[in-house]
């Protein structure tokens, strides 16, 4: 994964609250066998509606979303996150996200903030009066900066260094490679193999 | 090392550890056999290539094909094209990556968790890991078997290793002797209703007491295969001289010196005789009937002496909402006799009970006998290895001349992926695992059954006893 330290960009307002993964994704997408290319699985029923956010000019080219409370409810699906990235969302800020989508945010490398109700409801105001202003993300310092105004996010300080040191699970248990082989080295002779394979 | 005593689990979690996790991380565990098949792998792959990550042991990685794979006419292309193309992604994977597999068609084919333990790479003392819950059977041998998803199973394939939370464990102790016509099936079915469905949560499961010993390994498959049902992470038997037998002179087992440093590794692989575990549940085997299930999880079921029980009597209400959204499904009444109930069909298959023992179960109880009127049967080895010794053995014979289907080997009816299913509102005594909802196809319903239950279920049309046949 890459690592995210700050970035510029186009937010858009989701001013939706409970928003469940089938929401995100429909299950009718969960049949492929690829972990990309999902991007036309986001909010397929909802992008049906010529209104909605994501389908507004203004929007176009969005790498934040601000979504209103319980985002990610439902269904454990990874696809949801792999959605969300493979649209362009680099990040997501709501002030609650459900557990497990939570969990897969942090494998997937999207940055899931939580913020305040009441500043979910400044930034909405802030990107409403400002046609096509970015905001800027600041995952070491957790802040939000956008016009005069700074908004703190939470995430939790594990996630948080996975995030900006770049790594995904299998990253941080590469770090323990010499730890893995070591093990490896006194590995049993009798234990199996699958190659050669025999019994064919 | 420390000399407190410890239960199996404990001793093949401790000889795993690559790292301990500090600070509330997991701990790191080092995994000896990687079992892969068609669903839960493609985004796994597409992970690593994405990452341009290789697969660190693809000696210890072996695929086959088995959800998606129909059971006739399998010389064909898959009709559906969703199926087909899960298919071959795998195949392209394991070209790619150089992984072993076995393809339809191949000798060596069939569900996943029969193929391991036929070839022999099943064996005590292992960690083994599948991307599909029933991975839990392997733990028959007395290696710690656990199912992951989709974004472990890719940790696997890079690394080699997992990080896992720790466990809890629980002994199950079945004391006695089975009679006749009960068997490992009955056991589990029993032990889940006793626990419930959540009841394993957390826990590794140590199936321990001399009715576990008498039984083959194929029967110990069937008990670990479904602790799944109960929730727990992993099921365990203790590695004996049944295993070691079942063991010897398969194509991958140990030979020579190896064989004999592994019996004397083997000898620890037991608990500690004053090793403490979180909790212990006791079931009687002298007095169990054969068990069947009667609603939409596998904890819903009852002696098959038994009716069903009235929702009502449920004190806690959501077992009493799900006992009644259950009997609404499977459109049955509280009180009505179990054995009164009839079937539309009888599938004998999965890969909780589709091994030559099973086969031979049932066959023995159909020879000579004909299927009852207005009823199919479908008979679906585990394994193209299971078909191939049933047929030198004579049981494909025994079950054509029933009235039954004999098929060619996969998941097949178990779960509704392939071709094999049943229709909306259709009744099956089935010998698989899960009897939710829509398992078997969209509206069908599920009894889950014994191999024997099954055989005598499709003479008589009925959820019957093999002792009912000789009344």
């Amino acid at each position: 994964m890459d690592k995210i330290s700050q970035f510029k960009g186009l937010a858009a307002p989701l001013k939706i609250s409970n928003v469940d993964t089938d929401q995100i994704i429909p299950a009718v997408f969960l049949k492929r066998i690829t972990k990309t290319g999902f991007e036309d699985g986001l909010f397929a029923n909802w992008r049906q509606n010529p209104d909605f956010v994501l389908n507004q000019d203004r929007y176009q080219g969005a790498e934040i979303l601000v979504t209103g409370s319980d985002f990610g409810t439902g269904s454990s699906r990874e696809h949801a996150v792999w959605a969300l990235k493979d649209y362009g969302f680099k990040a997501v800020f709501s002030s609650k996200f459900a557990d497990i989508f939570l969990g897969n945010s942090g494998k997937q490398g999207l940055i899931a903030g939580v913020i305040t109700d009441s500043d979910t409801e400044k930034i909405w105001a802030h990107i409403d009066d400002n046609l096509g202003a970015e905001i800027e993300v600041d995952l070491p310092s957790q802040e939000i900066r956008l016009g005069e105004m700074v908004i703190p996010f939470a995430i939790d300080e594990y996630t948080k260094w996975r995030l900006t040191e770049g790594l995904d699970d299998i990253g941080i248990t590469l770090q323990n490679e010499a730890a893995i082989s070591a093990y490896e080295a006194k590995r049993e002779s009798w234990k199996p193999k699958t190659l050669p394979a025999k019994g064919v | 090392m420390s000399n407190k005593p410890l239960t199996l689990a404990e001793k093949l979690w401790r000889d795993h550890l690559v790292l301990k996790g500090e600070n509330g991380a997991p701990d790191l565990l080092y995994i000896d056999l990687h079992l892969v098949h068609e669903v839960t792998s493609p985004q796994a792959f597409d992970g690593l290539r994405l990452a341009g990550r290789g697969i660190r042991r693809k000696d210890l990685t072996i695929a086959t094909e088995d959800h998606n794979t129909p059971t006739q006419n399998i010389h064909l292309p898959i009709a559906d094209p969703t199926s087909r193309a899960q298919v071959q992604a795998l195949r392209d994977n394991t070209a790619e990556y150089g992984v072993r597999i076995h393809s339809l068609g191949d000798d060596n084919q069939g569900i996943v968790h029969v193929v391991g333990p036929q070839l022999g790479l099943t064996m005590p003392g292992l960690t083994v890991v599948c991307g599909d819950s029933h991975t839990s059977t392997h733990g028959a041998f007395g290696a710690l078997a656990m199912g992951i998803g989709t974004s472990e199973v890719e940790h696997v394939l890079a690394t080699q290793t997992l990080p896992l939370q720790a466990f809890k464990t629980m002994a199950i102790n079945v004391e006695g002797t089975l009679r006749k016509g009960v068997s490992a099936k009955d056991i589990i079915l029993a032990v889940i209703a006793k626990i419930s469905t959540g009841g394993g949560q957390g826990y590794v499961l140590e199936y321990r007491g001399s009715a576990i010993r008498a039984l083959s390994m194929e029967g110990r498959m069937t008990i670990c295969n479904m602790s799944i049902e109960a929730g727990a992470r992993a099921g365990l038997v203790a590695p004996d001289q049944v295993t070691f037998d079942y063991l010897k002179g398969r194509p991958h087992a140990p030979a020579g010196d190896d064989w004999d440093q592994a019996l004397k590794d083997w000898a620890d692989l037991k608990t500690d005789d004053d090793a403490v575990f979180d909790a212990e549940v006791f079931i009687d085997a002298d007095t169990l009937d054969p068990f069947v299930t009667w609603g939409t999880n596998p904890g819903q079921g009852v002696s098959l002496m038994d009716s069903i029980p009235d929702p009502e009597s449920f004190t806690d209400p959501s077992q009493k909402a799900a006992a009644l959204r259950a009997l609404e499904y499977m459109d049955l009444k509280a009180g009505t006799k179990m054995k009164d109930i009839a079937v539309d069909t009888v599938f004998l298959g999965s890969c909780t009970n589709a091994r030559i023992e099973d086969l031979r179960a049932a066959a023995d109880i159909l020879k000579g006998q004909k299927i009852a009127s207005g009823i199919r049967m479908l008979v679906v080895p585990g394994s193209q290895l299971v078909r191939i010794q049933a047929e030198q053995e004579g049981l494909d014979q025994v079950f054509k001349d029933f009235g039954a289907d004999w098929r060619f080997a996969g998941c097949s009816m178990c779960l509704g992926m392939n071709p094999d299913q049943l229709a909306p509102g259709e009744r099956a005594a089935s010998t698989s695992n899960r009897n939710f909802e829509g398992r078997q196809g969209k509206g069908a319903r599920t009894h889950l059954v014994s191999p024997m239950v099954a055989a005598a279920t499709a003479i008589r049309g009925t959820l019957s006893a093999p002792a009912d046949l000789e009344i």
